[in-house]
């Protein structure tokens, strides 16, 4: 284990050790807008449906009863826009029948709702018997009999009075709207919390709880004669955590600045089409590692499940992959967990209760692994014996909602940070002339992850290791490959900064997964720049 | 397989979606609860099914159905608001309750607008019973309409089918009720060749199932897998394409967000005029172009009401090239001193009586395009985008489809497309969303365009 590694394991510890019991009874406190179930009675429901299962003809049931409440308050300039809590419960069973996967859900949660679910979803499975070839197996898991987990969040931002979010957001409205061209003023306040109890026809029987946090913020800036406009936003990532974050976060202390930062750009010179050297800040490297490492490395996607929306991989065939393709420099690891605290994809027990683990999807350069299920990780058993490891699930089964089957989905997946301790500046410093770039913007990608196009919110004029200026309509262009053999600098574990998507989407219907990704600062070398201004 | 083991569709069971009737006793019923100044109730019930399929066999499969209940309270001009799916009295007092504090706890919205008072409505007419019936085993056959025939040309077929049956409700302490109940279907497939080589798509959405035939729609993307198989690279550059109906709705639909009168005369929207206001009345397209919502367009029906009960009606956005209408709500509206003029979930554009093949006949050197895929917003200032084309990309040489070429990343923006017209054939309805939802609806005719910006080559298949 490198020292990299363990340097993410420590970040991940805290997170693991804050194991309170938690239930829907006991959260369904003073904001909470449905009736609170004991425990006792989610879990008789659970068993009332894994039983109903079982007597239809299921071999395998799980079943879930999950809530996801929603509150977000979003502001414009100096006025509120909207208030709004929102609340879902249900319960969704998934069965094998023959080798074949049936789903139904209800929102009733009576003992006739939930097990008439688990018999709709084995009629399902057997109508869709018809139309199988291959007989799903799932890999082993321990049986987990009594498990819960909470997130890292400390103050549940359900129990924070809307007079101090809307005061916090006017706050930091009223201190961009202070400089020069800015105009309008777009911010909010996202909080999401899942509260989730799952069991199995194996035997387990797991509750956890989780807080999703993101602060918004996009400044407007016009020109004074209406012949150009520019906006800085996603100024801060979402987050694994609770109220603790918006208040470090410090919006009402930023928005001058990003203000600022939104009027420059006003005045920014439009770039020169070329090849240049891009120092990449981690709030933009985080969405070119999901878009060209975190997919195409899903193994579903790779043996062609997902090829009529997502798309498939250019990581396919896994057996000329696994082992063989260079993903990058032999400095580049990219690990896959669920265990970063305050990321967004980290979990106790994945969606069909197996416990994630950490996982290399890129060592030493080379491609390492697939992000994995019970359904999937069998699929891969020549590679995990050829290796000497376990054929296990990576715990990477997740469904949106109670009313959505589980599928896989992406873990926190982050380049780790290099040996030797590189900062941002270092790499400005060291570079002739290229380009720095901070913060997401427009991204856009094939269906196999090949050729990307990503933004970004500030772009700077690198030349003889100095900034000396704004630049704007600035794209990158890439193909995955070239652009991570690129890459010859990275920042050290000081420069480490989690970004990530609170929605990201994927399967048929489409779901919704929050994921972090962690990674420094990076160097590359040469890449394609267009300027996407155009005049109307 | 017995009668007993049989589905019975979630859809068809009239619980699954609230009637007018029971909707009206919903909203009643939370009404009652209220103490604020102002109380909105909204009510979307219904049902969806699914049938997944990947690899030429089924993956996944399920029916769900819910309710939910939203309640907006204005105490003053303060508001706020909240939404349950427990259905119970004491869930929608403590909804009532939680959208009251909310209010209460909120600052006064100096945009606020008092709740309408009742409204005279057009009758939706979205629905069909067929497609409200489509039940798992339907799902399946209609699957396998697909899977064999692939299977039996040794190619591979992944897919979706997804059909909505439900309703939607508006009511408030002013009186005023809407309801109404829609159906969509779409039914999308993507087949591979097994090496890996070749892609073809084809897909269809409607109201009505009866009108997307599995078979057909199957035949379309096996031809077009195989007619993909082993592309050859061509240099990005400004290229005449020949778009099918599906790749102009990928497009065509992004000018439909932007049409919002406030972001214009706000400076921030490629419909701002230079020196302030909007471009109503400008030209901004080839006079070819005209572009319609309507709530009782046959191909594309859409909601006769808006979020707040509005009632919606036949919008020209664009006729002629000539900017005519932009979206106003309420505040805005009366800022302005316009009706408030809400969007409709559908959009039609004109034609011209050009088959795609008369386009590709008139060809000296272009791309036929089938669809689009990852469109993302570059710059609102010019409504550009970037993409890529994806599954059954052709070039064009001397008037017939001469080769299969890799996929192209695109930087343009619909008004700069319309604005390059050579052509244009009969507008039909497509399934014009990425995620192969139902969607929006949108009818749109097959184009012939010059100088389309394509910015970079993609080897993905």
């Amino acid at each position: 284990m490198t020292s990299r590694r363990g340097f993410l394991q420590q970040t991940g510890a805290a997170a693991a050790a804050v194991a309170a019991a938690t239930s829907l009874a006991r959260t369904a406190g003073a904001q909470a807008v449905v009736a609170p179930l004991p425990d006792a009675a989610v879990k008789e429901l659970l068993m009332e449906a894994l039983n109903a299962a079982n007597l239809a003809g299921a071999s395998y049931a799980d079943a879930r009863i999950a809530r996801q409440r929603q509150n977000f308050v979003f502001t414009r300039e100096q006025q509120i826009q909207n208030v709004v809590d929102t609340d879902s419960i249900g319960c969704g069973v998934r069965v094998l029948v023959d080798g074949t996967w049936g789903f139904a859900a209800t929102r009733h949660l009576t003992k006739d709702a939930v097990a008439g679910a688990a018999r709709e979803a084995v009629a399902i499975a057997k109508a869709n018997r018809i139309a199988r070839d291959r007989a799903v197996v799932l890999v082993p898991t321990p049986p987990v009999p009594n498990a819960s987990w909470k997130g890292a969040y400390r103050v549940d931002p359900f129990e924070v009075s809307i007079e101090d979010k809307a005061d916090l957001l006017l706050k930091a409205n009223a201190e961009a709207l202070k400089v020069a061209n800015v105009k309008y003023i777009f911010s909010g306040l996202f909080f999401v919390k899942e509260e989730r109890s799952f069991a199995s026809s194996e035997g387990s029987l797991i509750t956890q709880d989780n807080v999703r946090t993101w602060p918004l913020m996009q400044i407007t800036a016009v020109a004074p004669d209406f012949s150009d406009f520019q906006n800085r936003g996603n100024v801060v990532p979402p987050m694994g955590r609770g109220w603790e974050y918006v208040i470090d976060a410090d919006l009402p202390g930023h928005a001058g600045q990003w203000g600022e930062e939104a009027a420059a750009k006003l005045s920014a010179k439009p770039v020169e089409v070329g090849k240049y050297d891009l120092v990449l800040h981690p709030s933009n490297m985080w969405l070119t590692i999901h878009e060209s490492i975190g997919h195409p490395t899903e193994l579903d996607r790779a043996l062609g499940y997902e090829a009529n929306y997502a798309g498939t991989s250019f990581i396919a065939p896994p057996e000329k992959m696994l082992g063989q393709l260079k993903y990058g420099p032999e400095f580049m690891d990219v690990q896959g967990d669920r265990s970063q605290e305050g990321a967004l994809s980290t979990i106790g027990y994945d969606d069909e209760g197996v416990k994630p683990e950490d996982f290399l999807i890129v060592k030493n350069g080379i491609f390492n692994d697939y992000q994995t299920t019970r359904e999937q990780a069998g699929w891969l058993e020549w590679w995990y014996t050829q290796e000497g490891r376990e054929v296990r699930s990576h715990g990477c089964s997740y469904a949106q909602g109670w009313d959505n089957v589980q599928f896989q989905r992406m873990p926190n997946v982050s380049l780790l940070p290099g040996e030797r301790d590189v900062s941002w500046d270092d790499m400005i410093a060291d570079t002739e002339n290229g380009i720095a770039i901070i913060g997401d913007g427009s991204f856009s990608i094939d269906q196999q992850r090949y050729n990307a196009q990503f933004g970004g919110q500030l772009f700077y004029e690198v030349r003889d290791g100095r900034i000396v200026g704004m630049l704007k309509d600035v794209a990158y262009q890439m193909r995955t490959p070239e652009f991570w053999n690129s890459m010859d600098m990275i920042g050290g574990a000081s420069s480490y900064e989690l970004g990530g998507a609170f929605n990201d989407g994927k399967g048929q219907p489409s779901q919704s997964n929050a994921v972090s990704h962690g990674c420094p600062p990076t160097r590359h070398r040469q890449i394609n720049v267009i300027n996407t201004g155009r005049q109307a | 397989m017995s009668r007993r083991d049989e589905p019975r569709s979630l859809l068809r069971q009239s619980a699954r979606y609230l009637s007018r009737e029971q909707a009206q006793e919903l909203a009643q019923r939370v009404l009652g609860f209220a103490t604020a100044d102002e109380t909105r109730v909204s009510i979307g019930s219904g049902a969806q099914g699914n049938t997944r399929f990947a690899v030429s066999q089924i993956s996944t499969a399920g029916d769900n159905f819910n309710t939910t209940v939203t309640i907006r309270s204005v105490f003053g001009r303060r508001a706020g608001q909240s939404t349950t799916n427990a259905l119970d009295d004491a869930s929608l007092r403590r909804a009532v309750a939680t959208a009251e504090r909310l209010a209460k706890l909120s600052p006064e919205d100096p945009e606020y607008m008092p709740e309408l008072g009742p409204q005279q409505y057009i009758e939706a007419r979205g629905w069909s019973d067929t497609t409200a019936a489509l039940e798992p085993t339907q799902r399946a056959t209609a699957v396998r309409a697909i899977t064999e025939p692939a299977r039996a040309e040794g190619l591979v077929a992944t897919g979706y089918l997804e059909n909505n049956a439900g309703s939607f409700a508006v009511a408030n302490h002013n009186g005023l009720f809407a309801w109404s109940r829609s159906t969509a279907v779409a039914l999308t497939t993507t087949v591979r060749t097994p090496d890996g080589t070749g892609s073809g798509w084809a897909g269809a959405a409607h109201h009505d199932w009866s009108r997307i035939e599995p078979a057909p729609l199957g035949a379309r993307a096996i031809e077009k897998a195989k007619l993909s198989m082993n592309p050859s690279a061509v240099e990005p550059g400004r290229y005449t394409v020949v778009l099918e109906p599906t790749a102009v709705g990928n497009l065509v639909q992004l000018i439909n967000f932007a049409l919002n009168a406030r972001n214009a005369d706000e400076g921030r929207s490629f419909f701002s005029k230079q020196g302030g206001g909007n471009k109503i009345g400008e030209k901004v397209v080839d006079e070819r172009v005209t572009l319609v919502s309507d709530p009782h367009d046959p191909e594309a029906y859409a909601n006769t009401f808006s979020g707040e009960g509005l009632p919606t009606s036949r919008t020209t956005w664009i006729e002629n090239g000539v900017v005519r209408n932009l979206a106003y709500d309420r505040y805005w509206a009366q800022q302005k001193g316009v009706d408030p003029r809400p969007q409709v979930g559908s959009l039609r554009m004109s034609g011209g009586d050009t088959t795609i093949e008369e386009m590709i006949a008139n060809t000296q050197r272009g791309i036929l395009v089938t669809r689009f895929w990852y469109i993302r917003p570059v710059d609102p200032r010019t409504i550009l985008f970037t993409g890529l084309t994806r599954d059954g990309t052709f070039l064009i040489e001397n008037g017939r489809i001469s080769r299969a070429v890799q996929n192209l990343r695109f930087n343009e923006s619909p008004i700069f497309m319309l604005n390059n017209l050579e052509a244009m054939g009969r507008p039909v309805r497509v399934s014009a969303s990425e995620s192969g939802s139902a969607g929006f609806a949108v009818v749109v005719p097959p184009l012939k365009v010059r100088d389309f910006n394509f910015t970079s080559l993609s080897e993905a298949v």
